[in-house]
Parts: C-alpha cells; sequence; structure tokens
C-alpha cells in the first residue's frame, strides 16, 4: 500500500486529509461516527481571544453547487479551548491545528503566545474570514496586511505557523509570497469566497449578514487555480481545500501543488466523505503504482502557452 | 449508537395533502435510537446540503421510522418523487427531543401546519391524557387527525378559513382547556402565542424550533437560534441543543 504520510513544516501528518476549519467543530460530533485518528489532523473551529456569540441567524444558506455561511466565527475563546477541547483532542491520535483570529495583530499575537505554551501541533493564521466586521480578511486582502500580521505573531509563534489566505484579492500570489517572507511556515487556502444571495419575495439577503462565505464544490475550480498559482511563487507547503468532495478532486488538488488537503463543506453532505476519499486516494496511488501521496505534489503538467 | 448514517429502504408512501408526503422506511438501528421530537438529515442527489426532517412516528418493533414533510423547494420535490422500493440515504436521530415526563398527567399539543407531524410520537405517549390542538389553512391541508385520534387523543382542529372545525387561531383552542403540559411545534406567530399562554397560566412547555441547518450534529454552528439562561442571553444551535427547547429558554426576535 502506498505511503500516504506527509510531513509540512515538520509537523508528521499519518495522511493528507485535514478536516478543515469551521465545518468540524472541535472534533466531537464526527466522533461519534469515526474515530478521528483515521484523519491526518484536524483544523479546529476558529478561536478568538475571548469568547464570540457570533453572527444573528438566518447563517446559512444553500447555493448551486454550495452554500453561503456567515456564522461569524462563534466560539468560547481561546482560554475555554485550552482548558477544555484541546486535552480531549490530544487524545483522539491525529495532527491538531488551532486556527486564530482576531481584531488587532496583538490579539493574534496573545493566542499565539498562548498556544505556543500548549499541545497544539499548529497554528493557523486565519487572516481571511469574510464573516467579522473588524479583523479577519482585512489583514489577508493587502500583503501589507498579511506581512504585518504574519511577522508580529512569527515572533511569540513557537509552533509551525501556517497562514489561511483569502481568494477575495487580485493577486493571491503575492499575498502568499508576503506572508512566506514574513515567516509563515506553510500556506492553507483557500478560505471561502464572499458571496450574497436575496430573497425575491421579500426583497433581502438570505443572510442576514447580507453576505456570507461561499463554499462547496463550485469553488474546486477556483482553488485548483489559485493553489497552482501559489505553489509557484512560495517554497513553503501549501495545504489546499475549497470545494473538494470526492478522491478525484483531492488528486487534483495535490497536482496544483498542495502537500495536504482539508475537507470542508462535503462534510455536510456526507458526514464520512473524509474517510472515503482518504480510501480513494490509497487506491489511485496503489492503481498507478505510486509509492508515496507526497510524489503527487506539483506534478500537474501544464500547456505550454 | 447516538446517530449514524444509514442507507434505508423505503417501505411505504402515501401522498396526504397536495404538498405535503408520507414515508416510512425501514431503519432498524436509528429507530432503535430514536425518540419523539428528534429530527433526521435526509441526503438528497446534487444538493451539497441534506434536508431536516422530523421523524413524525417511530415503530421499535418493525424498525421504521415516518417521515411526513411538505414540498417547499428542489430538495423535498426529490424526496417526495422517492418510491417504495428505493433507497434513502438517512443521518439520524439527531437532536434533543421532547421530555415526556408523566404521561399520565394533562398535555396538550398544539400544531400549526407542517409543524404538526413531529408532535404525533410524543402524543402516542400520552394516549386519552392528551388534547391534540392543530390549526391548517383549510380542510383541504389537514393532515394526521385519524393518526391522533388512533393514539386516543382528543383532536380538536382549526382552520383559517373556517372549511373545518374552530374558525380561528388554533391557539384560541386553548382558552377552554384544562392542562399541566404543553407541547407545541408550528409557525413563529403560534409558538410566541403558545408561550404567552403558558407563561400566563404557569404551565412548563416546550417548543420545536426551525432553523436554516448544514451539519445537523452541532459542528457547524450555522443553526443559531437566541437563547437565555440564568438572564444572559447567547445563540444555542437548533441542532444539538434543539430542535425541542423549554419555552422560557427562547429568546423572540423583535
Amino acid at each position: 500500500m502506498a505511503d500516504l504520510r506527509v510531513s509540512i513544516a515538520g509537523v508528521a501528518f499519518q495522511n493528507p486529509i485535514v478536516a478543515a476549519s469551521g465545518t468540524f467543530g472541535f472534533g466531537r460530533e464526527y466522533s461519534e461516527l469515526y474515530p478521528l485518528s483515521t484523519l491526518g489532523g484536524i483544523s479546529c473551529k476558529g478561536i478568538t481571544l475571548t469568547a464570540r456569540p457570533g453572527n444573528p441567524p438566518p447563517r446559512i444558506a444553500e447555493t448551486p453547487g454550495g452554500m453561503l455561511n456567515a456564522v461569524g466565527l462563534q466560539n468560547p475563546g481561546v482560554d475555554r479551548f485550552i482548558e477544555y477541547d484541546l486535552p480531549w483532542l490530544k487524545q483522539q491520535g491525529t495532527v491538531i491545528i488551532a486556527n486564530i483570529a482576531g481584531n488587532t495583530p496583538e490579539d493574534y499575537c496573545r493566542m499565539a503566545e498562548k498556544l505556543s505554551g500548549t499541545d497544539v501541533d499548529m497554528i493557523e493564521l486565519n487572516i481571511s474570514c469574510p464573516n467579522v466586521k473588524q479583523g479577519g480578511v482585512q489583514f489577508g486582502t493587502s500583503c501589507a496586511g498579511a506581512e504585518g500580521v504574519t511577522a508580529a505573531v512569527r515572533k511569540y509563534c513557537k509552533k509551525p505557523l501556517m497562514v489561511k489566505l483569502s481568494p477575495n484579492v487580485g493577486d493571491i500570489g503575492e499575498i502568499a509570497a508576503a506572508a512566506e517572507s514574513a515567516g509563515a511556515d506553510a500556506i492553507s487556502m483557500i478560505n471561502t469566497l464572499t458571496g450574497m444571495r436575496i430573497d425575491i419575495h421579500t426583497r433581502r439577503p438570505v443572510i442576514r449578514n447580507n453576505t456570507g462565505g461561499l463554499s462547496g464544490p463550485a469553488l474546486l475550480p477556483v482553488a485548483v487555480r489559485m493553489v497552482s498559482q501559489v505553489y509557484k511563487r512560495v517554497k513553503i507547503p501549501i495545504i489546499g481545500m475549497g470545494g473538494i468532495s470526492k478522491w478525484q478532486d483531492a488528486v487534483e488538488m495535490l497536482l496544483a501543488g498542495a502537500s495536504a488537503l482539508q475537507i470542508g463543506t462535503v462534510l455536510f453532505t456526507d458526514p464520512y466523505a473524509p474517510v472515503k476519499i482518504l480510501d480513494g486516494l490509497s487506491e489511485y496511488l496503489d492503481r498507478n503504482h505510486i509509492a508515496k501521496a507526497a510524489e503527487l505534489t506539483g506534478k500537474m503538467i501544464p500547456w505550454e502557452s | 449508537m447516538k446517530y449514524d448514517v444509514m442507507l434505508c429502504k423505503i417501505a411505504e408512501k402515501k401522498q396526504l395533502t397536495a404538498d405535503v408526503f408520507d414515508l416510512t422506511v425501514e431503519a432498524g438501528e436509528l429507530a432503535e435510537a430514536a425518540s419523539a421530537g428528534q429530527f433526521a438529515q435526509l441526503y438528497v442527489p446534487g444538493k451539497t446540503l441534506r434536508r431536516p426532517i422530523s421523524i413524525c412516528e417511530i415503530d421499535r418493533a418493525a424498525g421504521t421510522l415516518r417521515f411526513v414533510f411538505q414540498i417547499r423547494g428542489e430538495g423535498t420535490a426529490w424526496l417526495a418523487d422517492a418510491c417504495p422500493g428505493g433507497t434513502l440515504d438517512i443521518l439520524a436521530p439527531l437532536g434533543n427531543g421532547y421530555s415526556l415526563g408523566n404521561t399520565r398527567q394533562k398535555a396538550v399539543f398544539v400544531g400549526g401546519g407542517i409543524g404538526v407531524p413531529p408532535l404525533l410520537e410524543a402524543a402516542k405517549a400520552f394516549g386519552e391524557n392528551a388534547a391534540v390542538l392543530t390549526g391548517f389553512r383549510n380542510e383541504e391541508s389537514i393532515i394526521l387527525k385519524e393518526d391522533f385520534e388512533k393514539n386516543g387523543n382528543r383532536v380538536l382542529i382549526a382552520t383559517d378559513d373556517g372549511s373545518f372545525g374552530y374558525y380561528g387561531l388554533v391557539t384560541d383552542l386553548l382558552k377552554g382547556l384544562d392542562f399541566t403540559v404543553i407541547f407545541a411545534c408550528g409557525p413563529v406567530p403560534m409558538l410566541k402565542a403558545v408561550c404567552r399562554t403558558a407563561a400566563a397560566r404557569g404551565v412548563p412547555c416546550q417548543i420545536s424550533l426551525e432553523e436554516r441547518m448544514a451539519c445537523g450534529i452541532g459542528a457547524c454552528l450555522g443553526c443559531a437560534c437566541r437563547l437565555k439562561k440564568d438572564g444572559t442571553e447567547f445563540y444555542g444551535h437548533v441542532c444539538k441543543d434543539g430542535p425541542v427547547f423549554d419555552s422560557e429558554t427562547v429568546v423572540w426576535e423583535g
């Protein structure tokens, strides 16, 4: 059987399938269905310095090939995460990635400092959440913003640091390069695309926040293009995500340049999807006599332009 | 097992009204684990989100679950087209259902429209001790009357146009009744009126809420609803904290 292990920024993942932040909570709900050790890792629900109530409902709407959400980073705060969720998570036998979001660079720094003293394996800097008024995506839409917050956090972060990028930008390659130069150890991409739907009867947006983040299969080609674009610009590894819903999508994302994958919205269609994607990927490698999953990374053969 | 995904064979299908359908599925372990007022997430091919449908009836001996739902869009229209012999991909049982307590006490069930089916299994437990008040648009949209009567429940029906039973709001029917506990499911204005009556009479009341939902198990935090506990307001979630809530914990908008 092919070797599914991948190493990202010095962190050993038993396989490249990681649950995406915001879709998997802190893992408890899905642990009722399968052991979390089946997965390579879990990127936890985005946490902030203090607890956040989140946005008013409705927060969810289905769209063609996907969904919109504006949960608004509802979470119990970093201290509660460390005290209550992390000890349980650490017993599950998988890599734990703490996804953090802040209103200011100082918020990110304080969280990185606190988490550096814990058992989390990796920190994912969420500079791309489109659903909060302050912070989040504002740091991820300019090179200066991405560079500034990454460099600031780097000083306090003793864990491998991954920066999660927004697709709502002009040149994502530039933003990735800015994060790399500021000390990021890895890139995860892409977060949701900002979208809107309008109820034609009430003439109001269907989401109370007016806009929401688009995720799901509709995103796959955008995400594959962007991963491929960033793969050419940076040397640090990429965890690719955005619309992966079957093993074929996962192979595409690896070929585009990803070293591992995050699986998100498809969990709502089929909670067992990460397990099925892993099985499919493993069979694909065996069938094609590819010894290691890592051999696929960036092996797309582009057409000559 | 708390909940799981199962491919379930459709045993029976009935059309109850122009847009309300009734599916009974063979769901062995899921039926064993289910309780009154819980719901299921039904997979619809080609759709990103499953459809949350309340469990109408549980038959543990036969190992079946019954779903009565209304066509509201493409997803539920697909479910309505499903045929006996075919299979449905079901994630269930989900959420917290009704806490029945002492089933010898005098209970009243209040349901409006497609909010009526989630009450059937709970009303069954109370038999002759329960009065079931249901409200519909008109005579043609009345559902489950005989099912509640089969439970031994006393059924009173209100219609918006007076074409059957009481002409007016279903909650008006609460006025002349003697009861010690209320269970309700239906549109928000109806639920608000039920909660007011419960508070005025000092009677415990459990209501079932609805919200747009993604995961159905409490991970995505999509189906937020405003709750209060010890005087503090916060967002809970219909899928995991509900769908059934004590009326006193719910904060109404506006």
